[in-house]
């Protein structure tokens, strides 16, 4: 099992569940978030006064994933998200020890889909 | 120990005003001049624009709020909304006739105090039309917006108590002598001839210079240098300044006393320069720093209406376009380049957008002002009278003048008895927990 995290771009949140849906994926948690990467963030301007770094709004996603969806998932998430630009955005994926599913304390690999 | 201070101030506070009242009570069955017309469209006109101009407290309030920090929200709605509900009870106990009352060149009695003698007839020296208590408790809504202007200047970082205390010495020693001079009967600026339809000196002037004096006595934030702090919530301060441009309406057109051609006029004008101004910033944005912003846009809107406040009566819609125009321009210098050269924290531009555009539009009714448009007002400068340029410089330096030492010795007074700013900790954790136990917006709930 594995957790993948994705961050992306906002507006490609769409296009990238679209993308996950066609791939048979349709369990995720996403969240705002701020950060920035190589474009160290954007500029804005306040009654003149300029402010560097400021944080960039993104969407992170979270999937657990059984081992033999990790490259679809991927796959997925890459068709989606990708436009070519800075701030595409990154993949983790990180092994994942286990999973419960609360309703019927079901765990592993039955529990995630 | 100092919050038992804290509470024998209050109770001494409270005893003296039910005291004022008490004494007030005995003497106010005794009024009556011989009967004047009262014409009931003036006095509607004149209630309604109370209405608006009270309105313009809250919109202050969510004007400013949306630029403050999250955490300080609360501590900025409060200071408005206490301004509203404590200087309101100060003003007619004793604010009144201390601005009003027929008095010496510099400051009223106490003749009318707790509105004794202020009754249902028309004062003539002030309105021929309208009930007294019309007129009282119109001004009374500037009397409680001017001090609230002010809290731009060190919003985020001063303590409740000493707002509170403040707030009360500064309309009593500093609003209430200045609308005497200006607009009070045997004030000597009036006298002299000073044209101030709305309170450009006595309003925005006023609370301007009070603003630059606190932003530089209490000092920087403690975040100012570090990491600067983006509005938490544009369109609150949006949302208010559009209650703000609604309230400016009576404001400006109610200084008129009458619903007339003046009153007329006076509304014109001032949506005119309001949005010339709002125009002219988004413009001077736009070209110098790359887009048309939101906060240029109604911090224009304000400088416009602001400027036009003086003159509102007195100039035509030609001149409020120009006026409009010249106010952005300033203020746009003002906050964008002045203040981070000199480096004090007028933290949401009080003195930047009030005090600029408050002298800039007294000025400007002495080159402006034309009998064309107020045939009971002057000629300006332009319209061959340049003795009325003069008389409004003179009008701005005492304002200034009178405004910068009588509010730095308040600050001194209340910086001694109680402090005036918040401890360090405080001022991070914020004014909404530390001075309110509340905060603005939960995160679960």
């Amino acid at each position: 099992m594995k957790l993948i995290i994705a961050i992306i771009q906002p507006h490609r949140l769409e296009q990238v569940k679209e993308q996950l849906y066609k791939a048979d994926v349709h369990l995720i948690t996403v969240n705002e978030v701020l950060g920035h990467g190589r474009q160290k963030g954007v500029t804005e301007v306040y009654r003149g006064f300029k402010e560097t770094g400021n944080l960039l709004r993104k969407v992170r996603l979270e999937i657990a994933v059984n081992d033999n969806f990790v490259e679809p998932t991927i796959k997925a998430i890459i068709k989606g998200a990708q436009t070519g630009e800075i701030g595409d955005g990154k993949i983790f994926v990180v092994p994942l020890e286990e999973c419960v599913r609360i309703r019927t304390a079901e765990k592993g690999s039955e529990a995630i889909g | 120990m100092r919050r038992n201070r804290r509470w024998i101030l209050a109770a001494a506070l409270m005893v003296a005003m039910v005291n004022l009242a008490a004494f007030a009570e005995d003497q106010s069955a005794a009024v009556s001049t011989p009967a004047l017309k009262i014409d009931t469209g003036d006095t509607a006109w004149v209630l309604i624009s109370t209405g608006l101009v009270m309105l313009m407290t809250p919109g202050l309030a969510f004007f400013y709020g949306g630029l403050v920090r999250r955490k300080n929200v609360l501590g900025v709605l409060m200071q408005c909304f206490i301004a509203l509900a404590a200087l309101s009870v100060q003003w007619v106990l004793f604010g009144y006739s201390l601005s009003f009352s027929p008095g010496n060149w510099f400051i009223g009695s106490l003749k009318w105090i707790g509105l004794n003698g202020v009754g249902f007839e028309p004062y003539v020296a002030y309105s021929a039309t309208i009930p007294h208590q019309a007129f009282m408790i119109f001004q009374a809504m500037f009397a409680v917006i001017t001090p609230a202007l002010i809290l731009g200047a060190f919003a985020e970082r001063m303590k409740f108590s000493a707002y509170l205390v403040f707030s009360l010495l500064w309309a009593t020693f500093v609003y209430d002598p200045l609308a005497h001079m200006v607009w009070g009967q045997g004030g000597w600026l009036r006298e002299l001839g000073v044209a101030d339809f709305a309170g450009g000196t006595v309003v925005h002037i006023n609370a301007g210079i009070a603003a630059l004096v606190t932003a530089i006595v209490i000092g920087k934030r403690k975040c100012y240098d570090k990491h600067p702090t983006p509005p938490h919530n544009l369109p609150f301060s949006v949302l208010g300044a559009a209650l703000l441009w609604f309230g400016w309406f009576g404001f400006n057109a109610g200084s008129a006393l009458a619903a007339n051609g003046l009153a007329t006029n006076a509304l014109v004008v001032t949506n005119t320069a309001g949005a010339m101004a709002a125009l002219t910033w988004a413009f001077l944005d736009w070209r110098f720093n790359g887009n048309p912003t939101m906060l240029g846009t109604i911090s224009g809107a304000v400088a416009g209406l602001a400027a036009i406040t003086p003159a509102a009566g007195f100039v035509g819609v030609g001149a409020a376009l120009l006026i409009g125009t010249v106010a952005s321009i300033l203020c746009f210098a003002a906050v964008g380049t002045i203040k981070h050269k000199f480096g004090y924290d007028d933290s949401l531009d009080a003195f930047g957008v009030h005090g600029i555009s408050g002298i800039w539009g007294t000025l400007a009714t002495g080159l402006f002002a034309t009998k064309a448009i107020n045939a009971v007002g002057p000629n300006g400068l332009l319209a061959g009278n340049p003795r009325q340029f003069t008389i409004q410089l003179i009008a701005v330096v005492v304002t200034v003048v009178y405004v910068l030492v009588v509010t730095l010795v308040i600050y001194k007074v209340v910086d001694l008895i109680i402090g005036v700013r918040v401890v360090e900790v405080d001022e991070a954790i914020g004014l909404d927990l530390t001075q309110h136990n509340e905060r603005a917006y939960t995160m679960l709930e």
